[in-house]
Formats: C-alpha cells, sequence, structure tokens
C-alpha cells in the first residue's frame, strides 16, 4: 500500500470541493459563521480545526477496535474535549489577541459537528493514515469556506485585509463608505448563501429537488 | 427587574441563532415543519434549563482558582467537564422522560440524544462562565432565555419554510441556499432588537 495512492488522494481532495463538509454536507455551520468578520481570527480558527481533525481522526481510527460499541461517543467526545483543551491553552499562550476574539467558539470545536460527522463516519472503520488524510482534507475544507467568506467580509466591511488597508484612501476621498452591515452577523448567513448558490449553479448534481 | 432584564435580553438582543449562530447544525436539519421544530425547541430549553446552573455550580465550586483547595487552579478541565456534565445530563433527561412521559418522549424521538452535541447547549455554559453571572439565579434565568430564543428562531424559520415549499425558487438556490438567505433576513430583522433595555 503506498501513502499517496490515488483513493487516499481522492480522500484527501475531495472535501475541498464537491464533498465540503460546509457547504455541502451542512456540517460545522456555527463556527464558520461566527468567526469571519475578520481574516485573521478566521485562518487561526480554521488551522486550530485542521489540526483537531487530523488527531483526533488518527487516535479514534488507532483505538477503533479496542473501544467498545456503546460507550463510543463518550469515548469520542474526551477525545476531542482534549484535543480542544490543548489547542485552546496554545492559542491563549502565542496568540491572545486571536483568542479573545474568538472567545467561546474555541470551545465549541468540541461539538463542531465535522468532527463527530468523520469519526463517526470515517475514522471508525478506516486505518489511521488514511483517516489522517480525511481529517486534513476536511479540516482545510472547513478553513477554505472560512477564509472565502472572512475575505469579503473585511475587505467590503473594513476595507482592509488582515489588519492592513487595502482600499486605498482616494477612493474614501471620492466617496466610497465601507459596508458596515458586512461586520455583522445577517452577512455572514447571506455571503454564505452566495457561495453555496455558486458552487451548485457550477454543479448542477449538487442542486436538491424540493425547497 | 435585573431578571427580567437579562431574560428579555437574552431572548432577543443576544439571541443564540442570530448573534452568534449556536446550534446551527439541528436548526437547519430540523426546521422543515412546524411540529418537530417545536419538539427540539422545547427539548433544548429544557436541557438548557437544567446544564447551565449545574455547569455554573460546578465552575464556582470546583473550577474556579481556589474554589475546590486553596492555590489550585482547575479552568483547563472546564471544556472536558462541561461537555461530560451536558452528556449525562441528556442521557439521564432522556431516562426521566421516558419514565415519566412516554408520549413526549415519542414526540422528541431521535432529537433528544442528538441535543448533546448540539453546540447551543455548550455554547450556553462557556457563556456563562465567561460572562461571570453573580448567582445561581442570574445563570438559570439566562438558560431559561436563551432556550427560549432558540425555540422562537426554529420555530419561526419552519413556519417560514412551509411557505416557501410553494414557491418558485431558483434552482441552485433551492433548499440550503434559501434557508441561508431567510435567516440572514431574520438575523437582519432581529438586530434591531440590540441596545434593548428595560
Amino acid at each position: 500500500m503506498e501513502l499517496f495512492s490515488k483513493k487516499n488522494k481522492e480522500i484527501f481532495l475531495s472535501p475541498l470541493g464537491l464533498n465540503n463538509p460546509v457547504s455541502v454536507q451542512v456540517l460545522g455551520i456555527c463556527s464558520a459563521l461566527a468567526v469571519t468578520s475578520k481574516l485573521e481570527p478566521a485562518l487561526v480558527m480554521g488551522l486550530s480545526v485542521v489540526i483537531i481533525t487530523a488527531f483526533s481522526n488518527v487516535i479514534i481510527s488507532m483505538l477503533r477496535k479496542t473501544i467498545p460499541n456503546r460507550i463510543r461517543i463518550i469515548v469520542q467526545l474526551v477525545v476531542v474535549a482534549t484535543l480542544v483543551t490543548i489547542v485552546s491553552q496554545v492559542l491563549k499562550a502565542f496568540v491572545y489577541d486571536v483568542s479573545v476574539q474568538l472567545s467561546v467558539y474555541v470551545g465549541l470545536i468540541i461539538t463542531n459537528c465535522i468532527l463527530m460527522g468523520r469519526l463517526e463516519a470515517f475514522a471508525l472503520q478506516n486505518g489511521p493514515w488514511e483517516s489522517f488524510l480525511d481529517g486534513v482534507g476536511n479540516g482545510l475544507g472547513y478553513a477554505l469556506i472560512l477564509v472565502i467568506v472572512a475575505f469579503f467580509r473585511e475587505l467590503l466591511g473594513s476595507g482592509a485585509l488582515l489588519g492592513f488597508q487595502v482600499i486605498p484612501q482616494c477612493l474614501y476621498d471620492a466617496g466610497y463608505i465601507n459596508n458596515g452591515l458586512m461586520v455583522l452577523p445577517p452577512m455572514a448567513l447571506i455571503i454564505m448563501a452566495c457561495i453555496i448558490w455558486y458552487q451548485r449553479a457550477k454543479n448542477p448534481e449538487l442542486q436538491e429537488k424540493s425547497n | 427587574m435585573e431578571y427580567l432584564s437579562l431574560f428579555v435580553k437574552s431572548i432577543f438582543v443576544d439571541n443564540m441563532i442570530f448573534a452568534y449562530f449556536l446550534g446551527m447544525c439541528s436548526y437547519l436539519a430540523v426546521s422543515k415543519n412546524v411540529k418537530t421544530a417545536l419538539g427540539l425547541g422545547v427539548a433544548v430549553t429544557f436541557v438548557l434549563l437544567v446544564t447551565v446552573p449545574v455547569n455554573y455550580l460546578l465552575e464556582n465550586y470546583v473550577l474556579k482558582a481556589n474554589a475546590l483547595v486553596e492555590g489550585v487552579d482547575l479552568s483547563f478541565l472546564s471544556f472536558i467537564l462541561f461537555i461530560a456534565v451536558i452528556a449525562a445530563i441528556v442521557q439521564l433527561v432522556e431516562m426521566i422522560v421516558e419514565r415519566f412521559s412516554p408520549s413526549l418522549y415519542a414526540a422528541l424521538g431521535i432529537f433528544l440524544p442528538l441535543i448533546a452535541v448540539n453546540c447551543a447547549i455548550m455554547g450556553a455554559s462557556l457563556f456563562m462562565q465567561q460572562r461571570n453571572f453573580e448567582n445561581v439565579g442570574e445563570s438559570v434565568v439566562y438558560a431559561l432565555g436563551s432556550g427560549i430564543g432558540w425555540l422562537l428562531a426554529i420555530v419561526a424559520l419552519a413556519a417560514i419554510r412551509e411557505q416557501l415549499a410553494y414557491s418558485n425558487v431558483p434552482a441552485p438556490l433551492k433548499g440550503l441556499g434559501i434557508t441561508f438567505i431567510t435567516v440572514g433576513l431574520m438575523a437582519m430583522a432581529f438586530m434591531c432588537f440590540s441596545g434593548l433595555t428595560i
């Protein structure tokens, strides 16, 4: 078995596109919407989720033959909660400002449905290496959506990217105004709807039959 | 009076769905008809009402610095302890409801166990920790308010989606897309409550 066989590549790449955990499977929406008013917290959050999905997948996959079926949910929650605690402590120690901005949403990674979904659907049936790829892939798929939403919200809402002003002053002098609504919660939902709209218009097989 | 203010604030201003997007997954999945939405809403409110005060007591008498043993700060354990309490209480509530009200148990069905991984429940406990409520009463009022806010949001969305079934939505927006736009517009409407005080 080679490390990057065709099947493994598929496992890794499909969550980035047609099988995206956020826009297609509708998992982990809560934090995807809440942390995206600026690009920096979105990047940190995305990275944290990649790390946690990857390692929780690996741990559960290694334990999958020893966990009794009836208590597996509790075991999964404990593994995830431990990893989240570690990540949260690291964030507090090294990027304190961002961890304040993320507030409760770091802790809420525990109840992020992507994690439980991948553990239940993938890690319990597959070996550690495949599970690792699956975890990284799904984490990146999640991060991708976060970054897209945050990019538009920060650009249109405060005219900046990662804190640096990108819209030149002369535009403001000519009468351009930042759209303050972009920073508020409702626009996160509407930008998300536009991403889904675009993706489904390009891939008609994803469209739903009924409302 | 403070309790009333906190109560109204947690329903309308700090609405779990429209201001913090908590519990979005089940919110989107279970809002296709009003009856099931109402069932889930009631279950969420009930579990919130039990877990938040319990976690409040744990936070203040076990986890906080110097609370249990002088000079020991256990607050880094809060995630694990909170999720364990929530999972245990959901299990307990499930057994109690099954024993004393089989009809309610049948109506809630699969939603009851799924509440353990609903972010609104965990989120409320984490907000409780962040906001440093002064006594158990405040945490009870906060839990009740957020639960009712969540219930209101899911029932409202379910009612709109029932009507949407008859409208002609562009194909790529069908289902998820239009639901997101609807929730966005509802959130915008709820923004007019911000700054509300009693």
